[in-house]
């Protein structure tokens, strides 16, 4: 081979690599873009899995129920304990319940929730549905005349959906109690005191941003696992793909939509 | 055991394929593919690795589909109905994975009763579990019912396999490489259980293999497929009593194994 072609082979196999990865990037985003479609085409139609759904809400709860309980406590003691330094700065420390509040309830709660899930859950949806899918297990529900997306995609997506919301809500319990003990141990504040501080500065448009941010985090997570693990390509390196994919990728839109979603509420308030 | 004489009805057709082409980019697998399997009758496909045998089965039962061509299927052209008279008729054909494809987190009875379940509205429990019992018992394996896949060794899992797609009453069985991975006590087992669902289920197979004792074993007809078509059609002896260059290493190669 001459030293010219040498030289200029790199160069052409940037160009169409990068030009590969663009039409990758808007093929994928393609495919996305139908499997939700399909996802809201066969979820609304019977027969319902209903069966399926509950064991897989039950599913998710447990599988994150530990992690979130510890993680919960731990954000709503720390953010406190760290928070309390700056008011006492200005002789505010009692408004330190309504600060914890106002963050768990409009941010913390949602976010770590979905973050932990990602992890938890997404992770593994992804694997799972990638090893049915490389160990033929999707197709041979295929051809013994079960649809496969309906009963272990829509019935994850779904169970999603609902179960994160209401661990979201679990979590901002649990912080709050986190927040109540740090509270507690240094004003020595009554539990029910606490509470009605922690509620004064909320408005329904804090519980309403919340429960909307949850649904639309589990969502995400559930259609993320679902979609890496689902065209999950052929071999176990494809179900480590899966499981990992659905992790950073559902962090990384939990993480844009906070931001969207942030902005619209913000005209609201 | 020696295959018993099966009851072939040469005037009924169950699958008839007409000019079949598929590719996988650039790759050419199947270049116009011609067949008819017969009712009654266990047709095995035979060829290397990578000649398109499993793809020309996933094509059958539409889990492919083809670049040009038809593929009738007790009557209806798969290539032209719709998604749900796909599923309807999917439920008349059972197909063996070469992995079995067992459904790792439920038990063998569960991966029983769950195309059936699925199928059957309204069946009863008493209804399923005579079902689930009846395929076992068939497969010889219902000592396994409460098992977990992962519990049963290769040869257990393919019968259950079979168990799996059995239990639909099936028209039409389609076997992707059944002995793939066995010793070859379990080979002759499982080629004798085939022998045994086509006698005592009047199924009509495809049965795809690169392993000759099955294809003698098992099959009415033999079709090799070779650069993308069936080179020769017929009977084992007929396929094999050859000077055919591109047929005859195969069957060479397979013996002095």
């Amino acid at each position: 081979m001459s030293k010219t072609n040498t030289t200029s082979l790199p160069e052409e196999k940037t160009g169409v690599s990068l030009k590969e990865r663009l039409a990758e990037f808007f093929a994928d985003l393609y495919k996305v873009h139908l499997f939700v479609l399909r996802f809201f085409k066969e979820a609304f139609v019977p027969p319902f899995e209903f069966r399926e759904i509950v064991r897989q809400c039950f599913e998710v709860g447990v599988r994150s129920f530990t992690l979130i309980t510890v993680t919960g406590f731990i954000v709503g003691l720390i953010f406190t304990k760290q928070s309390r330094p700056s008011l006492s700065e200005f002789g505010a420390t009692s408004w330190l319940p309504s600060l914890v509040s106002i963050a768990i309830m409009r941010a913390l709660a949602p976010l770590v929730t979905a973050l932990i899930a990602s992890g938890k859950v997404g992770s593994s949806i992804g694997a799972e549905l990638g090893s049915m899918r490389v160990t033929e297990q999707i197709d041979a529900m295929e051809v013994s005349g079960t649809k496969p997306f309906k009963y272990l995609v829509c019935t994850r997506v779904i169970a999603t959906t609902i179960t994160i919301p209401v661990l979201a809500s679990y979590t901002a319990f649990i912080a709050l109690l986190g927040g109540y003990l740090n509270v507690s141990m240094n004003e020595g504040t009554s539990y029910t005191t606490f509470m009605e501080q922690v509620f004064e500065p909320l408005t329904f448009l804090d519980f309403t941003a919340s429960l909307i941010k949850s649904i639309v985090f589990g969502f995400t997570i559930g259609i993320v696992g679902c979609y890496q693990g689902y065209y999950s390509t052929k071999g176990t390196e494809g179900v480590g793909k899966a499981a990992n994919g659905a992790v950073v990728t559902a962090m990384f839109i939990v993480f844009i939509e906070e931001i969207i979603i942030v902005q619209i509420i913000g005209n609201f308030r | 055991m020696d295959k018993a004489k099966a009851h072939i009805d040469h005037n009924k057709k169950v699958i008839t394929i007409r000019g079949l082409e598929k590719s996988f980019e650039d790759y050419a697998v199947l270049c116009g593919i011609d067949l008819d399997l017969y009712q009654g009758e266990n047709l095995v496909v035979l060829g290397r690795s990578g000649t398109g045998k499993s793809v020309l089965i996933k094509l059958i039962s539409g889990l492919l589909k083809p670049d040009k061509g038809t593929i009738e299927v007790l009557g209806q052209d798969i290539t032209k109905i719709s998604e749900k008279e796909l599923q309807e008729l999917r439920i008349r054909i059972g197909f063996s994975f070469q992995s079995s494809a067992l459904y790792d987190s439920m038990t063998v009875r569960k991966n029983l009763e769950f195309p059936l379940v699925r199928n059957r509205k309204n069946i009863t429990r008493e209804e399923i579990d005579t079902e689930v019992e009846k395929v076992l018992d068939a497969v010889g394996l219902s000592q396994t019912i409460n098992q977990m896949p992962a519990e049963l060794s290769g040869g257990q899992r393919k019968r259950i396999g079979i168990a799996r797609t059995l239990i639909l009453n099936p028209e039409i069985m389609l076997y992707d490489e059944p002995t793939a991975g066995l010793d070859p006590i379990t080979c002759i087992e499982i080629n004798d259980l085939i022998n045994e669902v086509q006698q005592r289920f009047n199924t009509s197979s495809i049965i795809i293999t690169h392993d000759l004792t099955c294809a003698k074993s098992t099959g009415d007809r033999v079709a090799m497929l070779l650069d993308g078509k069936f080179q020769r059609v017929g009977t084992f002896d007929e396929v094999f009593n050859t000077d055919d260059d591109r047929v005859k290493p195969f069957f060479d190669y397979n013996f002095i194994q």
